[in-house]
């Protein structure tokens, strides 16, 4: 029966090809990646197909292959290349964070009430802006956040696949979290919420 | 007292482990009296969620992206070549 449900590899790049393609896309950034990893991805399911086992459907299965495939691609990545790039470094470092609060550690500028999540949330284009905002993150800093908080890695997982310590993760999620934080501000709650005023 | 630059690290931190009991309680009074943190928390929370749903929609995501045809054909040949070469062996 799991056979019927999982179809044959021909028909898994039929009908899950595009989903994976985008999936992997999303993380990489990168076309060549992305296909890349879409064909280690078959190839693997293809050899461990005897292990499918119809609980999930296959899309579910092939997207934790891919899972797996794209943190083998960072880890294999953050080994070759040096892990200091002084451009991300200098992305929201110790100095810009510092400039967010006045001397006495407070806000330099109030924060804003963003509005109800769940309305945002549902909204297609809140999420195109998410999409921006996160590629608008310096290359190696949103691939960490996104192993984190999209594909909810676990973070003891991450910094042993990566070879970072536990401070040194939390450091550059806190910098994601504050750019994008800066750049949804900017670009779509700061509108919404001055229109909502406005009206 | 916790400043409000040592409350926005320990919320983001309280994402990624447990806080230490202190480190609890200092946040927990310091929110009580510092809106602009009680806010930076809900937007962290937000951002948080949002994420979790960006990856959510992304693994039932059809055919919106474009696949470009050359990739899936350059897969597809990889997948035939490897399913000829399981046969044959």
């Amino acid at each position: 029966m799991t056979g019927s449900i999982l179809g044959s590899p021909e028909s898994w790049l039929d009908e899950h090809g595009a989903a994976l393609y985008k999936y992997a896309l999303m993380h990489t950034r990168d076309q060549h990646r992305a296909e890349e990893a879409v064909q280690e991805t078959l190839l693997a399911a293809l050899q461990a197909r005897d292990r499918f086992s119809g609980g999930a459907s296959a899309r579910t299965w092939l997207i934790g292959i891919l899972k797996h495939k794209i943190v083998d691609m960072f880890r294999h990545d953050a080994r070759e290349v040096q892990l200091e790039d002084p451009e991300e470094e200098a992305y929201l470092d110790e100095d810009e964070i510092d400039a967010m609060f006045i001397p006495n550690g407070h806000w330099r500028v109030k924060t804003a009430e963003w509005g109800d999540p769940e309305d945002l949330l549902e909204r297609g284009q809140f999420m195109e802006i998410l999409q921006r905002c996160l590629d608008a993150l310096p290359p190696r800093l949103a691939r960490l956040f996104m192993l984190r908080e999209v594909m909810e890695e676990d973070s003891e997982k991450i910094c042993q696949e990566l070879a970072i310590t536990p401070t040194n993760l939390w450091t550059m999620l806190y910098r994601a979290r504050l750019g994008l934080r800066q750049c949804l501000d900017r670009n779509w709650v700061g509108h919404a919420v001055h229109a909502a005023a406005r009206g | 007292m916790l400043t409000c630059k040592d409350a926005s690290r320990l919320i983001s931190e309280n994402l990624e482990r447990r806080l230490g009991f202190w480190e609890r309680m200092g946040l927990r009074m310091h929110l009580w009296i510092c809106v602009n943190c009680r806010r930076f928390e809900r937007q962290m929370n937000f951002m948080h969620a949002a994420l979790r749903k960006l990856g959510k929609r992304a693994e039932v995501a059809d055919d919106s992206t474009e696949f470009p045809p050359e990739a899936r054909e350059r897969i597809r040949k990889a997948l035939a070549e490897r399913c000829e070469h399981d046969h044959t062996h």
